[in-house]
C-alpha cells in the first residue's frame, strides 16, 4: 500500500476514533509481587501466565546487573512505573512534549494525527479500519496477528507452548524483567506453506502498549511459510517512560523464512535494552534488519540460533549514535548444525560525542561441519570526539568450519566532500549524502516509506553537525 | 545571453607551504574556448582545483574574479552556485549514492530549490528537491544525447565506472548544472577515440547552448582536434609563459615541450 493511502486511511480512522473510558487502573511506582499480581489480574490472565510472571520477577531480583557494555549504574528500577494504563498515558498533553521533538516532526513532515501518537500523547491512533481489512485477508489463510494480551486470551495453548522457549526467563536480567511485566507486543502465527505477501506491520495494530516499555513479541512461522514483520518507525518517538526492555522470540520452522525489520528512534532519555532471538530449523532462513537511531543507551544483539541442517541467519544492522548517545549493539550467530550459514553486517555512525560499539558473537559448536559465518562491521566517525569500538567474539569448536571477519573504521573522505560540494551541495548536504551512501546496504532492504524517511532523518541530523 | 568574465589575476598558490602557482594571469569571457597546455607537474591541476576552491590549495597572492567579484572567500558549493564547473581528471567514487540521487540533489542545490525550501521553512519530505517528473525527463534527454544508458542512473556515483563512463558522467553533470564557466581538467585522459568524440561533441553542443566560457586543460593536443580553442596558453612551472592562437598547438605537436626549458631559462 502506498504511504499516502495509508495516511488517508489513518486520517479516516481518526474520525472513527472512540475513546474507551473507565479503563484506568492505578499501579504504584516501582517493582514488587503486588504489582505483578495486579497487572495480571487487570488483564484477566490465566494462572499459568501469572505463575510465569512471578517466577520471572523472582529471577530478576536474584540476577546481578550486567557489568559489561554500557554503564547502567544510574538505572534505578524503583523509579519507574511497570504498568501504565492507556488512560493514564492519555493524560499527558501535547504541551508536555519537548520542542525539539515537535520541531523534528515538523521537519519530517509527519501528519498531525501521527505526531500525537508518536509523541505518546494519543493512546490509540487506532487504525481499526486499515487493520480489519488486512486482517480479513490474513485470516483466510489462517494467519494469526494479534496483540499479545489478545493472544493469551484467545490462543492460550499456542502462547503457553512458545513463550520463554527461545528467550528463557533467566536469559539475562532484562529478559527476566520483561517476562515479569510484559505488556503489549505482537503474536504472529503463520500456518504451514503460507506466504504472507504484505508485511505485517505493528503500525496497523497500533495502540500505545505496542510501543510500550515491555513489549513481548512471539512470531511462529510454520514449515515452508514466509513472513515479514515490521515494528517501530523512523520518526522520533517521545516517551516519558525511560526504561524499555523488549523481548522478541521467533520460531522459524523447517524451510520457512522470516524477516523482522525494526527501527527505533526513541528520545534520548530512554534506556533501550532488548533481547531478540530466533531459532531456525532445517533449511529455514531468518533475517534481522535492525536500525537504531534513538535512545540514550541501547543494548541489543539480535541473535540467530541455527538449529537445523542448512539453516541460514542474517543480521543487518545500523546504529547512528549522536550527542550523548551510547549504543552497545551487535549480533549473535550460534551454529548448532552442519552446513549452517550466517552473515552479520553492521554499520555504525558516531557523531558529536556519540559512542557506538559493535559486539558480535559467532559460535560454531562441534558437529556443525561445513558451517560458514561472515562478520563485516564498518564504522564511520563524523568528528574527532566520536568513538567506535569493535568487540568480536569468535568461538569455533568444529574444525570443518569457516569464519570470516572484517572491520573498518573510516571518516568522511575529504575528496568525496570536495567533489560533491563542487557540484553545489552544501557541506551538510554533501555529508548527508555520503552518510546515506554508507547506510545504503541497510536502507535498500527497507520498505520504501521507511527508506525515504530514514534518508531525510540523516539529512536533518547532519545539518546540526556541520559548519 | 548575458556575457560574463572570469579573471585570474597574479594568482599565487601554495600547497602545504610549497608554492606551485607563481603568478597566473588569464581572462576568459563566456563563449570563448581557452586551451591550457603544459607538461606534467607544471601546476595545471593546481589551477583547476584552486578555481573551484579546494581547501588544500592556499591562495597566497592575487585574485580570482567573476564579473569583478572575488571568489576567494567562497566555498566550492558557493562557487558552483555562481556558475563555475570543474570536470575532474579523477572523479571520486561515492559508494551507495546513486547517480540519479546525486544529480537530483546537485541540480536542486544549484537551481535554488534547496535554498528556497529552507528559506520558506517548507519541510515536506522532498520540498528541497526539484520535482521528480520534470527532472527525470530532463535527465533522460541528456543521457540520450551522451549515448548513455538509463540504467546508468541506478549505479553508484563513479563506482566501478570505466574511464570513459566517468568522463561522460562529468559532462552529464555539466549539462544539467548549466554553468557559466567550465574547466575541463585532462578530460581526454583515459578515453578511446569514440568516447573522446562523444565527450567532445557534448562539450561543443553545451558551449553553443549555454554560451559557456571553457578552459580546456590538457597535456596532449588530441582533444583540441575536437574542441577547437580560440586561445592557447602554454603553462610551465606555475605560470603562463606563452599565449597565442590555435597555431600554437601545432608548434607543440611538432616540437613537444622541450624547447620551453631553453626559452624560459
Amino acid at each position: 500500500m502506498a504511504h499516502d493511502d495509508l495516511h488517508k486511511l489513518k486520517d479516516q480512522a481518526q474520525y472513527d476514533f472512540t475513546t474507551e473510558v473507565d479503563y484506568a487502573h492505578t499501579v504504584r511506582r516501582g517493582l514488587g509481587e503486588d504489582i505483578v499480581r495486579e497487572l495480571s489480574a487487570v488483564k484477566g490472565e490465566p494462572p499459568w501466565m501469572l505463575a510465569f510472571r512471578l517466577k520471572a520477577l523472582e529471577t530478576f531480583l536474584r540476577m546481578p546487573m550486567p557489568t559489561w557494555g554500557v554503564d547502567l549504574s544510574s538505572l534505578r528500577f524503583d523509579e519507574f512505573y511497570y504498568y501504565m494504563k492507556p488512560v493514564e498515558q492519555e493524560a499527558r498533553s501535547w504541551d508536555d512534549v519537548p520542542d525539539s521533538i515537535k520541531e523534528t516532526f515538523e521537519r519530517l513532515g509527519i501528519p498531525e494525527a501521527e505526531r500525537k501518537f508518536l509523541a505518546g500523547v494519543e493512546a490509540q491512533l487506532d487504525s481499526e479500519s486499515v487493520y480489519s481489512s488486512l486482517k480479513e485477508e490474513w485470516e483466510k489463510y489462517g494467519v494469526i496477528f494479534v496483540d499479545m494480551d489478545t493472544a493469551v486470551r484467545e490462543y492460550p495453548d499456542l502462547v503457553r507452548e512458545h513463550i520463554g522457549k527461545v528467550v528463557p526467563i533467566a536469559d539475562n536480567k532484562f529478559a527476566a524483567l520483561n517476562s515479569a511485566f510484559w505488556s503489549g507486543g505482537s503474536f504472529v502465527y503463520v500456518p504451514p506453506h503460507v506466504h504472507v505477501e504484505i508485511p505485517l506491520q505493528a503500525y496497523f495494530r497500533i495502540n500505545a502498549q505496542s510501543l510500550g516499555q515491555f513489549e513481548r513479541t512471539i512470531i511462529i512461522v510454520d514449515e515452508g511459510s514466509d513472513v515479514h514483520y515490521i515494528e517501530g518507525c523512523t520518526a522520533p518517538q517521545y516517551s516519558t517512560a525511560a526504561l524499555h526492555t523488549g523481548v522478541i522470540e521467533i520460531f522459524v520452522k523447517r524451510g520457512a523464512h522470516a524477516r523482522y525489520t525494526t527501527i527505533q528512534n526513541w528520545s534520548t532519555n530512554v534506556y533501550n535494552l532488548v533481547t531478540q532471538r530466533a531459532v531456525v530449523e532445517e533449511e529455514g532462513r531468518m533475517e534481522w534488519v535492525d536500525g537504531n537511531l534513538g535512545s540514550g543507551v541501547t543494548m541489543k544483539y539480535p541473535a540467530v540460533v541455527l538449529k537445523g541442517r542448512k539453516a541460514h541467519g542474517e543480521v543487518l544492522s545500523i546504529a547512528f549514535a549522536g550527542q550523548d548517545q551510547y549504543f552497545d549493539a551487535g549480533a549473535k550467530a550460534i551454529h548448532l548444525a552442519p552446513e549452517t550459514s550466517s552473515v552479520i553486517t553492521s554499520k555504525s555512525i558516531s557523531k558529536a560525542n556519540g559512542r557506538s560499539a559493535f559486539r558480535g558473537l559467532v559460535r560454531i559448536n562441534r558437529g556443525a561441519q561445513g558451517a560458514q559465518a561472515k562478520v563485516v562491521c564498518d564504522a564511520l566517525l563524523l568528528n574527532p570526539q566520536a568513538r567506535s569500538d569493535t568487540y568480536p567474539y569468535i568461538n569455533v569448536a568444529e574444525d570443518e568450519a569457516q569464519v570470516e571477519h572484517e572491520a573498518t573504521v573510516s571518516r568522511i573522505n575529504e575528496e568525496q566532500l570536495f567533489y560533491l560540494m563542487s557540484r553545489g551541495l552544501s557541506e551538510a548536504d554533501a555529508s548527508a549524502l555520503i552518510v546515506n551512501g554508507f547506510l545504503e546496504p541497510f536502507v535498500k532492504e527497507l520498505p520504501m516509506e521507511y527508506a525515504v524517511e530514514l534518508n531525510r532523518l540523516v539529512q536533518l541530523q547532519m545539518e546540526g553537525s556541520v559548519g | 545571453m548575458a556575457d560574463h568574465t572570469l579573471e585570474i589575476r597574479d594568482l599565487h598558490v601554495a600547497v602545504e607551504g610549497k608554492e606551485i602557482l607563481k603568478g597566473v594571469n588569464l581572462t576568459i569571457h563566456t563563449g570563448e574556448t581557452h586551451a591550457l597546455m603544459g607538461p606534467n607537474g607544471s601546476g595545471k591541476s593546481t589551477l583547476s582545483y584552486t578555481l573551484m576552491g579546494h581547501p588544500k590549495y592556499e591562495v597566497t597572492q592575487g585574485e580570482i574574479l567573476l564579473d569583478g567579484e572575488s571568489l576567494l572567500g567562497l566555498s566550492p558549493d558557493e562557487r558552483a552556485r555562481k556558475g563555475l564547473f570543474l570536470a575532474m581528471q579523477y572523479p571520486v567514487a561515492v559508494p551507495g549514492v546513486t547517480l540519479y540521487n546525486f544529480l537530483r540533489s546537485a541540480v536542486s542545490a544549484v537551481r535554488g530549490y534547496t535554498e528556497a525550501a529552507r528559506k520558506a521553512g517548507n519541510n515536506r519530505l522532498n520540498a528541497h528537491l526539484i520535482p521528480a517528473r520534470a527532472f527525470r525527463q530532463e535527465v533522460n534527454e541528456e543521457l540520450a544525447k551522451l549515448k548513455m544508458d538509463k540504467a546508468f542512473l541506478r549505479r553508484y556515483l563513479n563506482e566501478g565506472f570505466s574511464g570513459g563512463e566517468k568522463k561522460r558522467a562529468e559532462i552529464l553533470q555539466m549539462a544539467l548544472l548549466k554553468p557559466k564557466f567550465a574547466v575541463l581538467d585532462e578530460t581526454d585522459s583515459g578515453l578511446d577515440i569514440d568516447a573522446l568524440r562523444i565527450v567532445a561533441e557534448g562539450v561543443n553542443r553545451l558551449q553553443a547552448e549555454l554560451n559557456l566560457g571553457l578552459l580546456v586543460i590538457t597535456h596532449y593536443q588530441r582533444i583540441l582536434n575536437y574542441i577547437v580553442p580560440d586561445f592557447v596558453h602554454i603553462f610551465y612551472e606555475g605560470r603562463i609563459v606563452q599565449s597565442g592562437g590555435a597555431s600554437l598547438v601545432e608548434k607543440l605537436e611538432a616540437e613537444g615541450y622541450a624547447w620551453l626549458e631553453a626559452e624560459v631559462a
